[in-house]
């Protein structure tokens, strides 16, 4: 019973967060463009959709996905996980006790950007732009390691409470220089795909993560260290696509001196 | 509304529901495997978490149809007319509306405010009472929209006058850096990780669209390059906004 009420203040919540947009597109339609909304019942039971599926959501992330990342969080930092007794002073950690977050961080990463339905459209596009230099498997594994990497790097950065500034300026000092060496026509695609990986279903797992962490390890706060996994996720495969298109330069440069070698025979 | 248009409706439906499960099963398969073999203990509310997996699931195969449903086409259908339309005004007030609008309707926007709303209220940074947390959420998320708006408005003036990004860009992070000196430490987190939150479901499609739009009626643009453009300048002002945002309240 429970469930169904706070679904339906979700609901009722969606309405009001998605009335504003739907209000200004009408408004535009009407006023400015000057012209009736065409197909107006298909987009009045579009919207619908779009309030319900949201409200949904939201109570099913509730229940489900942040109570999931905060567990995982829990239970790979508990001592007597990481020790096989609880005597140990849970004081005298250090960073690579907790090498099975780390495994548990790539891995989600990796492989959630690899199933990521708007990342396929990305590298075909890729595909086709750079005439076959990119392969759409290559840039699928470029921008997933980058989101392994990311998340696992930020569960680290919450375990030794090092400053997220430091990660994020450092990380795009690399971005700037790299853009630089890169191949042009790589560079939109890199940038795209940091977002890409940012997905409405990755988001909010990836946050319980880092707050999970941040209240389990001793000496973290969560307001403090808890946040920026997500930064670090979004930043990390626009370095790794990067890094890619210019080692895709390299082989085809690589391979053409090498049959025009053999065309000479 | 014909036998035809429905089954095409309905295969529409059935292709959200195949990406979103899509999208959900990495994460099961991963926390599966580390729960039966690495972490092997039993697990707390089992049962509402496969509720909420289901509702998640179908939540956000409902929300992805109903937006190429409604919001895309219209919202395409808007950019490229007012791009082509060429009046400025309209233009930059439509650009503003968009990302504002687009980014109050952000699910993972909408999730992660209202977890920085909770840990600061542990943390007795804000009272904790639900009208505290609403509030600061709610602020936070308006921040956000906010920045977003001006974002676009920034990236549609860059388009027209065709400034140089990578210039924009790099003054936009030495500000970044500028107020993350100035800001107080419980706020950073928050703020970078709002950054990588807008680049989202709703916000992308539609603003790409406007970018698209705007490059391919005017001459000598790059209708890929620019496009981007607008993504870029809308991941980097909510970290300036919110940064603020942390220093006012």
């Amino acid at each position: 019973m429970d469930l169904i009420v706070t679904t339906l203040v979700f609901v009722a919540d969606s309405a009001l967060d998605v009335l504003p947009i739907v209000a200004f597109l009408f408004a535009f339609q009407w006023f400015v463009i000057g012209k009736r909304m065409p197909n107006g019942g298909q987009i009045l039971a579009g919207f619908l959709f779009v309030v319900v599926g949201l409200g949904l959501f939201l109570e099913g992330l509730e229940q489900s996905l942040f109570p999931l990342g905060r567990m995982m969080a829990e239970q790979l930092t508990h001592p007597e996980f990481l020790f096989d007794t609880v005597e140990q002073a849970v004081a005298e950690f250090s960073w690579e006790d907790f090498y099975w977050v780390y495994i548990f961080a790539l891995t989600v990463g990796f492989s959630t950007a690899m199933a990521e339905p708007s990342l396929m459209a990305v590298a075909i596009k890729a595909n086709t732009v750079s005439g076959g230099a990119i392969s759409v498997v290559g840039l699928r594994v470029a921008v997933a390691s980058g989101a392994g990497i990311g998340v696992a790097l930020g569960c680290l950065r919450v375990i030794t409470g090092a400053p997220l500034p430091y990660f994020v300026a450092a990380g795009y000092l690399v971005v700037i220089l790299q853009t630089m060496a890169a191949p042009k026509e790589i560079v939109p695609i890199a940038y795209d795909s940091g977002g890409v990986t940012t997905s409405t279903v990755t988001v909010p797992l990836v946050a319980a993560l880092g707050l999970g962490l941040a209240d389990a390890v001793p000496g973290r706060s969560p307001l403090i260290d808890g946040f920026g996994l997500i930064a670090l996720t979004a930043m990390f495969p626009i370095i790794s696509v990067l890094a890619y298109g210019q080692l895709s330069v390299l082989r085809s440069r690589y391979s053409k001196s090498n049959r025009s070698g053999k065309d000479s025979d | 509304m014909g036998h035809a248009q429905l089954k095409d409706l309905l295969r529409a439906l059935a292709g959200d529901a195949r990406n979103s499960l899509r999208d959900l099963t990495p994460i099961i398969v991963v926390i599966g495997v580390f729960q039966a073999f690495i972490i092997r203990q039993p697990v707390d509310g089992l049962m509402s978490i496969v509720v909420g997996g289901l509702l998640v699931f179908a939540g956000l195969t409902f929300f992805i149809f109903g937006l190429k449903l409604a919001l895309f086409p219209v919202g395409e259908g808007l950019a490229h007319s007012l791009a082509r339309k060429g009046s400025l005004f309209w233009l930059i007030v439509f650009a503003f509306v968009l990302g504002f609008g687009t980014t109050v309707a952000e699910p993972a926007l909408i999730a992660v405010a209202t977890e920085a709303a909770a840990v600061a209220a542990d943390a007795e940074v804000i009272a904790n009472t639900p009208e505290a947390m609403a509030d600061y959420a709610f602020g936070l998320r308006m921040t956000v929209a906010l920045a977003v708006g001006v974002a676009i408005v920034l990236g549609v003036f860059r388009i027209i006058t065709n400034w140089s990004l990578p210039i924009l860009i790099i003054s936009g992070y030495a500000l970044v850096v500028l107020l993350t000196a100035l800001a107080p430490p419980e706020i950073i987190g928050i703020a970078y990780d709002s950054g990588g939150v807008t680049t989202s479901t709703v916000t992308v499609p539609l603003v790409t669209a406007l970018g698209v739009g705007l490059a391919s009626s005017l001459k000598g643009r790059n209708p890929m390059l620019d496009g981007f453009g607008l993504i870029a300048f809308a991941s980097l002002t909510p970290i300036m906004f919110v940064l603020i945002y942390g220093m006012v309240v």
